[in-house]
């Protein structure tokens, strides 16, 4: 009832093809955004800020930027963990260098450097395809674990072999190190991550979002019309490797502060992909969706025995959570193969013919 | 430098043979193991055509599963029954809970589930039988323990470990078997038939769902074996894990649906790996073994896409 | 077909006006074998601007395969292929495109995630130019080279009566609307050449006129030269100006559709001959 577009009419095609033809959804995401930049700093304590929101927020990011690649443009990678650590370490050792410069470009920055790894590592995917080339990006998941242990100068030789975030201050005010406040973090991490969402949106519905959709759909009737294979998939790695890399810089920046070369491993790796997947592939919503399931549920899980007046070792909630989140997952990918995306569009389908069933 | 690269690891090849030789046979050794992870994949692949992820953490669970029944006052041979029958019942609810609702999902649907069902190995296993690393009972199980030195040379010493050698033969042992049931029985004609072609067996009267029950279970065998060898040459435990990610490059090498690809593939990957890290790896600081093995095959597959055993793919519209 | 943009816009040829039946590609003793398969023999056969050139054969007579070898596919061991009066070197598939060869394909290869719209709005790409950086911003010059081929994209959405399926995902249709998009997809390239790989398989009779009469009106009024496959004799004889016949990858007639179905060794391809 309230989900009609009946009467909306456009008269050009610039109405027709705009991001959210319907009125309805502009609307609610105006009010997601308000939420987001207005209710949430207003009402939110700092434990929700730091352990839910923000890192929400980055794994979304981490989630758009692996669908671009797999989602949208079909090559499967296992690097992602990789990719965000190498945004994190080039963000980390361009502060170093250039202790002076605002930190929030040197993030946005760093992500130049994944983009260059990412697109080197994509080369193989000219000639290897699907599940092979998915194997083969274990090998940039791999070295680059490799690299980050080994190579010293990452982490400025630190005896640790973690990299700790520095005192930071922008815009004369703290940004970064243990003494920023949640608050200017959180206002930094969502604005670039809607930012970057925004302009990805615009990528994705032209030429070039069409352009990897050929690939990803048909690959060799793409190039009998004329579509680049290499380039294409290539730029499909940088701009999906850009948008890790700066995930993985936010990562640390503005919610752990300290990193070490296990904080970007294969286990990332699988938990981005995963949002990617119960997001639903090939969608921008679902990997907020996505995000938002894989990150809060095990948060959630861990307070339950608590609420219910169980008491159980810490160890064993751990293990129960893993149990959990693999049987859910499975659960779902038998719910909808398509992911949390196709079921909110089966939902909104429902709307419209609302309260009768077609 | 380039002396370092190119002529230094072959001079000492040459000086010091006995430790030349006693690398190869770790190569070997390392080689079967993998293999035999591979082998697990390449059962379920080529029946079902799903990337089973979790094979390297059902050995794992195997190892976990024969240890912790023993520790629990199971004798050994009981144990290793009853880790049998958990593998039946593992292989039976796999292909009741989760391959037969997605069954003709696409590739990457089905490589998530069984990521799915890693996670809840894991978790299952450290809730039952504990997080820490466990000692494997092999003298309980008969298994030889000790080692033979050879003289090699004027001074060398190759030592060979008797639970290598065991795990070498029990390898070959393993891969005739499955040899003679793939090409000899009933089952394994129908399992060949639903490799090439479900619904075209479907349509013969092979029940899908019981093939899919079986290779599961033979995998679930081949998981055990290979986590008891392991298991005794380190611990048993979810470390192992990542060690199991090496049977990826393996099976990059020989295909996924090729038995003598994985054979041949684990023992390239394990001999490379070795030499690569004993001979080369100093030069960048060692460690290398943890991506070496990608590397190599990600090389050879630029090269030869349809890996070891594929024949030439002719694309077609 | 008023609705169509002026048939000069559309087709190069058509507003140059070339004397009509000027060579457009000749395909000079190709010879083309994977690993010790013959799938062509020395065959050689050309295509003049303007016309529809049939190539039929029986099944595994290696039309789909000469197809391949013209937009650049697969490459033949032997002999040469002279586009446009100058002779190719090898090519990619993309290279070919952006040379003016468009193609649809035996078994439907549509984008099948994207609905007829993109499908055909994908025929575009080669003529749109706007870089990563406006494509980000997407307001100003993105959003109007977009307008811009969208509007060409209607007029060829209008053309082949596909009005009502537009934003519906193209897996969803049925098959003869999917070989229409498909059409529609090569279209949208402005094609100098156009293969059709039987853009009539499986279709009923009234599908198949519908198809035939949009091969007839792409020819006429956009001046595309067609080269396409069939099975459907009536179709061949019916649209066709004149005809290449193979058989085991070996010509073996070619001429006018009457002169070709008189030919003996052409009956005998079909019909079978007792040795």
């Amino acid at each position: 009832m309230f989900y009609r577009e009946a009467g909306q009419f456009k008269t050009s095609y610039q109405a027709d093809q705009a991001l959210m033809p319907i009125r309805q959804d502009r609307i609610g995401l105006a009010a997601i955004l308000l939420i987001a930049f207005v209710a949430i700093p207003f009402f939110a304590n700092d434990f929700f800020l730091t352990s839910i929101m923000i890192p929400f927020l980055v794994f979304s990011l981490a989630a758009i930027g692996l669908n671009v690649l797999t989602g949208f443009c079909g090559q499967l990678s296992l690097g992602t963990g990789a990719f965000m650590g190498v945004g994190a370490y080039a963000a980390y050792k361009l502060t170093t260098i250039f202790p002076d410069a605002n930190v929030i470009l040197m993030v946005l920055l760093s992500g130049v450097f994944s983009a260059g790894v990412g697109a080197i590592f994509g080369l193989p995917s000219l000639r290897i395809k699907g599940l092979y080339l998915a194997v083969t990006t274990l090998a940039a998941q791999f070295f680059l674990e490799w690299c980050f242990i080994r190579i010293g100068w990452l982490y400025n030789y630190n005896a640790s072999g973690a990299i700790e975030i520095p005192h930071r201050e922008a815009f004369g005010v703290v940004v970064s190190g243990a003494e920023s406040s949640p608050l200017v973090r959180y206002f930094i991490v969502l604005t670039i991550t809607v930012g970057i969402a925004m302009l990805m949106a615009n990528v994705l519905r032209g030429r070039i979002g069409r352009s990897w959709m050929m690939i990803r759909d048909m690959d060799i009737a793409a190039e009998l019309m004329g579509i680049r294979p290499l380039q294409t998939k290539l730029l499909a790695f940088a701009v999906s490797s850009y948008i890790c890399g700066v995930a993985g810089a936010m990562m640390v920046f503005f919610w752990l502060n300290a990193a070490e070369p296990s904080s970007y491993s294969i286990q990332l790796s699988f938990q981005v992909l995963f949002m990617v997947i119960l997001g639903g592939l090939g969608s921008l919503a679902g990997a907020f969706m996505g995000a938002a399931f894989i990150w809060i549920l095990p948060v959630f899980l861990k307070f339950i025995p608590g609420v219910l007046g169980f008491d159980v070792a810490a160890e064993a909630v751990e293990h129960v959570t893993f149990m959990i989140v693999g049987a859910l997952i499975i659960f779902f990918l038998i719910v909808e193969p398509h992911g949390f995306a196709r079921l909110w569009q089966i939902g909104k389908q429902k709307l419209r013919v609302w309260p009768f069933p077609y | 430098m380039l002396y370092d690269i190119f002529i230094d690891p072959f001079v000492q090849m040459y000086q010091m043979p006995d430790f030349f030789l006693q690398v190869l046979w770790e190569g070997f050794v390392a080689g079967i193991l993998y293999a035999l992870i591979a082998l697990g994949f390449v059962l379920i692949f080529k029946a079902s055509g799903v990337f089973n992820f979790a094979q390297g953490i059902m050995v794992v669970f195997a190892g976990l599963t024969l240890v912790g029944l023993h520790e629990n006052g199971v004798p050994a041979y009981l144990a290793l029954l009853l880790t049998i029958g958990v593998m039946g019942v593992l292989a039976y609810s796999v292909e009741r809970v989760v391959m037969r609702p997605l069954v003709n999902q696409p590739d990457i649907i089905l490589l998530m589930a069984t990521i799915g069902l890693t996670y809840f190995l894991i978790g299952f296993g450290e809730f039952v039988f504990g997080g820490e690393p466990k000692q494997m009972i092999t003298q309980e199980l008969g298994l030889p323990t000790g080692s033979t030195a050879f003289e090699f040379g004027e001074r060398g010493l190759v030592i060979l470990q008797h639970i290598d050698i065991a795990a070498a033969v029990i390898a070959v042992i393993m891969v005739a078997s499955l040899g003679i049931f793939f090409n000899k029985t009933r089952i394994g004609r129908a399992l060949r038939a639903v490799a090439d072609d479900h619904q075209a067996a479907l349509s013969v009267g092979i029940s899908l769902n019981q093939i899919w029950a079986i290779v599961w279970f033979a995998a679930g065998l081949v998981a055990l074996a290979t986590g008891i060898m392991w298991g005794a040459r380190s611990d048993v435990s979810f470390a192992l894990e990542i060690v199991a990610f090496k049977a990826l490059p393996v099976l990059i090498l020989g295909g996924f649906t090729s038995i003598p690809g994985a054979i041949v593939g684990g023992l390239i990957i394990g001999f490379g790996e070795k030499i690569g890290e004993l001979y080369w790896g100093g030069l960048v600081g060692g460690g290398i073994e943890s991506w070496l093995a990608y590397i190599i095959a990600l090389i050879f597959l630029l090269f030869r896409p349809q890996g070891l055993f594929g024949e030439k793919i002719i694309e077609r519209v | 077909m008023n609705a169509l943009v002026s048939e000069k816009e559309l087709s190069p040829a058509a507003a140059g006006a070339p004397a009509a039946g000027e060579e457009l590609l000749r395909v000079d003793n190709v010879s083309l074998s994977f690993g010790g398969v013959k799938a062509i023999t020395n065959i050689s056969f050309d295509i003049l601007e303007g016309e529809i050139r049939a190539i039929i054969g029986p099944n595994g007579a290696g039309k789909t395969s000469m197809l391949n070898v013209i937009n650049g596919f697969y490459h033949p061991q032997e002999g040469t292929i002279t586009w446009q009066g100058k002779v190719r070197r090898k090519m990619k598939p993309y290279e070919a495109a952006s040379n003016g060869i468009a193609r649809t394909f035996q078994n439907v290869a549509l984008f099948k995630g994207m609905t007829t719209l993109d499908n055909i709005m994908s025929g575009r790409s080669l003529k749109m130019h706007k870089n990563f950086f406006w494509q980000m911003l997407w307001r100003g010059p993105a959003e109007a080279e977009e307008i811009e081929h969208r509007k060409k994209v209607e007029d060829i959405i209008d053309f082949l009566e596909i009005q009502a399926i537009r934003k519906t995902p193209v897996g969803r249709l049925p098959y003869g609307l999917q070989k229409r998009v498909e059409l529609g997809r090569a279209l949208a390239m402005e094609p100098d050449l156009l293969l059709l790989d039987e853009p009539m398989a499986g279709m009923n009779l009234e599908e198949k006129e519908d198809m035939s009469r949009f091969i007839i009106d792409v020819n006429q009024e956009f001046g595309t030269t067609i080269a396409l496959i069939e099975h459907d004799m009536g179709v061949v004889m019916d649209l066709s100006d004149r005809v290449v016949v193979l058989d085991y990858g070996k010509k073996i007639a070619d001429g006018p559709p009457e002169e070709v179905q008189a030919s003996q060794a052409v009956i005998d391809a079909y019909l079978g001959v007792s040795h």
